[in-house]
């Protein structure tokens, strides 16, 4: 088994870099440092997730999920619970999976063709690919924020009432504004653009854009909100800005977040989930993985010594 | 020697400039310790020379074979001594010594008719004598000239980059060009056309009947030149056929860009895009012969009045003709707009549809205006169904039931068959001509304006 198969085709953003890991490891099979030894037989190697990847009260329940895009499979065999106002850090090498997971919470996998999920995935106990499930009510309540910031090409306001429209959330115009300025002032962007509701949203700058995304997003009151490397096209304060923002947001909702920033995970999560090859390899609270990890992956890779 | 072989011998001294201009580097090279002593890559010394030797002596060539026959004119013309007054007539006389020359005109001759001609075939040979050396030597002399200065240290790289970009620039400045004298011309006839029409009763005027009378005493020639139930007819089909291209165009592009699978979209979209290569005559006379008599007879059945060849017909396989265009241009829009701003869409929980309404077309809107101008354009350009199916008189009408006629259509009427080119009847198709490049040329900055302005936004 190679991890070859893990790359190809898989036409998922966060997929299309070559696996950096694997590479890595080809070159260093003859370097005799164990760290490396050991990635190379990852596959086989990463039997079951260690540390605890299920915890009480459990908002997303996740069981042996597998992913596939036409014949590779993205995704083998994860298992994990986020709970309810926790905040989880998905870590990992490029085109290990962690994206592609993230996308299986709300079903936007569906977009992708030849994309195929099996497994059991629940969100408060009703089952996410079950038969009868609508996807507009559930991306409803499960929201998503994209790496890059993404505002439609509208005006500030638009963008943010968008949701709510659709939803027919807000009946009367003042409902809409209320919804508006709370969402603009939750995602900390009510000051910087209150006086210029109507000018388009892709006026602003970068941090802005995503803080104005992040708004969308809470603007239709979702219970999850799913952020796929929310920082990644932004500088360190807007950075900042948004971690903070992450901070605030845990009090009401739960929120997975993708991230290739290990400084990051370690700032904003209460947990933290390790991804490699398409497999999980650890979870265990944030401190834990970051001071003492239990898998010799996840320290080879916060390490740096890969990835 | 006659251009023929001249322009072959030429083209043979360039292959062979090149060839010694590249051995020459290659030798000059292999002295100064290889290829990589040299400026520039061997080839391009051998283009260098090459240039040399062919350009100037093809510019001056293509001059002369543009000002030869004027000079031997003037000079064959001013050693006549009684010529005629007009130019008509020194144009009949200078026919006649020059078949006289050719050996094609008998009967009246005069000796001043034969010294003439006899005087330009001496001139035409010593033209041509002069030609050939004048061509060879310069081809030669520069051509050894460029193949002396060859050297390591001659950058001919950057000069072969030079005159590339020059011959480029003048490619462009000939599209260019092309225009403005199109334009110039038509503009040029037009004037005259005003100087008998005024220009406010050709833009304003009600009534179109251009037959003019020949003689005073002929009746019902009137020569009247409003332009009004032109435009209106123009503008009537365009509608409709805007009217049918549109909302099927973009509606077929939604479909084969958001909903089609790939399948379907790569039998689809081929399909389609084989509507825009039928021929317009073709549609005219499907236009004429099905849709129009169909037409008559539908709203006959419903107690309307239709006449044979009527706007809808010809407006509705416009329609049909323009579909592919606004289709292929939307679709190409729709497919620019990125993926990101539907997953956006998506993950807030928006429904395929909502996605398409809301965010991808106002998204893709600008460019999907500016392919609708341009169709626009091209319906309003379009000559062949509208001869075939709208009809030749000009009604003023909103009624697409009945009978218009179309800018185009005029000037195909106009010019058609023998015309005199100074009568107001003529001249009339300048003049509409003018017109429609003009409000083609408005629309077509607008779009490509528009096109452009809106573009940058989602890059």
């Amino acid at each position: 088994m190679t991890s070859m198969t893990l790359n190809a085709g898989a036409p998922v953003p966060a997929q299309d870099k070559t696996n950096s890991a694997t590479d890595l490891t080809d070159k260093s099979a003859t370097e005799s440092t164990s760290v490396k030894q050991q990635a190379v037989k990852t596959q086989e190697d990463i039997a079951e997730t260690v540390g605890s990847p299920f915890c009480d009260e459990a908002k997303l329940r996740m069981r042996n999920v597998n992913v596939f895009y036409g014949e590779a499979q993205a995704i083998h065999d994860v298992s994990l619970d986020i709970g309810r106002n926790q905040v989880v850090a998905m870590i990992g090498p490029s085109g290990c999976g962690k994206s592609t997971f993230l996308r299986c919470l709300n079903r936007m996998n569906d977009t992708i063709e030849g994309c195929r999920v099996e497994g059991d995935l629940t969100l408060d106990g009703e089952a996410i690919y079950g038969p009868k499930v609508d996807v507009v009510p559930l991306r409803a309540r499960v929201g998503m924020v994209f790496q890059k910031p993404n505002p439609f090409p509208k005006s500030i306001y638009d963008n943010v009432a968008y949701g709510p429209k659709i939803h027919g959330i807000a009946s009367r115009r003042a409902e809409l504004d209320e919804i508006v300025e709370n969402s603009l002032r939750r995602a900390g962007l009510w000051d910087e653009v209150k006086d210029r509701l109507d000018k388009p949203g892709t006026g602003l700058s970068g941090g802005q854009q995503q803080r104005l995304c992040i708004a969308r997003a809470i603007a239709v009151s979702p219970e999850v909100i799913l952020m796929d490397e929310p920082c990644s096209a932004l500088d360190p304060i807007a950075t900042a800005r948004i971690e903070e923002l992450i901070h605030e947001l845990r009090e009401n909702y739960t929120i997975a977040i993708v991230t290739h920033s290990m400084q990051q995970a370690a700032r904003v999560s209460q947990r933290t989930a390790y991804f490699h090859l398409g497999k999980l390899v650890e979870v265990n609270d944030t401190e834990t993985v970051f001071t003492n990890p239990e898998h010799d992956l996840t320290e080879a890779y916060i390490t740096g010594r890969f990835g | 020697m006659q251009t023929p072989t001249l322009f072959a011998l030429l083209l043979l001294l360039i292959l062979v400039a090149y060839g010694t201009g590249f051995s020459r580097a290659i030798a000059a090279a292999r002295s100064s310790g290889g290829i990589r002593s040299l400026a520039s890559l061997p080839s391009y010394y051998g283009v260098h020379t090459a240039l040399w030797c062919g350009l100037p002596a093809l510019i001056i060539l293509g001059c002369w074979l543009v000002f030869d026959d004027a000079i031997i004119r003037a000079m064959v013309m001013g050693s006549i001594a009684d010529k005629p007054e007009s130019i008509a007539g020194q144009n009949l006389l200078y026919a006649q010594i020059q078949n006289l020359a050719a050996g094609n005109l008998v009967g009246n001759v005069t000796p001043q008719l034969q010294d003439a001609a006899a005087h330009l075939e001496s001139l035409r040979a010593s033209g041509r004598w002069m030609q050939t050396a004048l061509i060879l030597i310069l081809s030669i002399g520069l051509g050894a000239y460029a193949f002396l200065r060859i050297s390591p240290e001659m950058r001919a790289r950057e000069k072969v980059e030079k005159v590339l970009r020059i011959i480029l620039l003048a490619c462009a400045c000939a599209a260019i060009f092309t225009t403005v004298g199109i334009l110039l011309s038509v503009l040029f006839e037009s004037l005259r056309f005003f100087q008998s029409v005024p220009v406010t009763e050709f833009l304003f005027g009600l009534h179109w009947s251009p037959q003019m009378a020949l003689r005073a005493d002929q009746v019902g020639s009137s020569g009247a030149f409003g332009a009004v139930p032109l435009f209106t007819g123009t503008l009537l089909v365009s509608a409709i056929a805007m009217f049918v291209a549109v909302p099927v165009g973009l509606m077929s592009a939604i479909y084969l860009a958001e909903y089609a699978g790939k399948k379907v979209r790569s039998v689809a979209k081929p399909l389609l895009e084989i509507l825009a290569g039928v021929p317009t005559v073709v549609y005219g006379f499907f236009a004429a012969l099905t849709v129009a008599p169909f037409i008559r007879d539908l709203a006959q059945s419903m107690g309307l009045q239709a006449s044979s060849e009527s706007a809808l017909a010809a407006g509705l396989v416009m329609g049909v003709m323009i579909i592919p265009f606004v289709s292929s241009l939307s679709d190409d829009v729709i497919n620019a707009v990125p993926q990101s701003l539907r997953d956006g869409a998506l993950g807030l929980g928006s429904t395929k549809s909502e996605t398409v309404r809301k965010v991808v077309i106002p998204a893709a809107l600008p460019g999907i205006v500016g392919g609708v101008l341009l169709a626009v354009s091209r319906a309003i350009g379009e000559t062949m169904i509208v001869v075939m199916a709208a009809g030749l008189a000009a009604n003023l009408t909103a009624n697409p039931l009945e009978s218009v006629t179309t800018v185009t259509v005029q000037i195909v009427t106009l010019l058609v068959g023998d015309q005199e080119f100074d009568s107001p009847k003529t001249l009339a198709a300048f003049a509409l001509g003018l017109m429609l490049f003009i409000s083609t040329l408005i629309l077509n900055f607008i779009a490509l304006h528009v096109v452009k302005k809106y573009r940058e936004q989602y890059d």
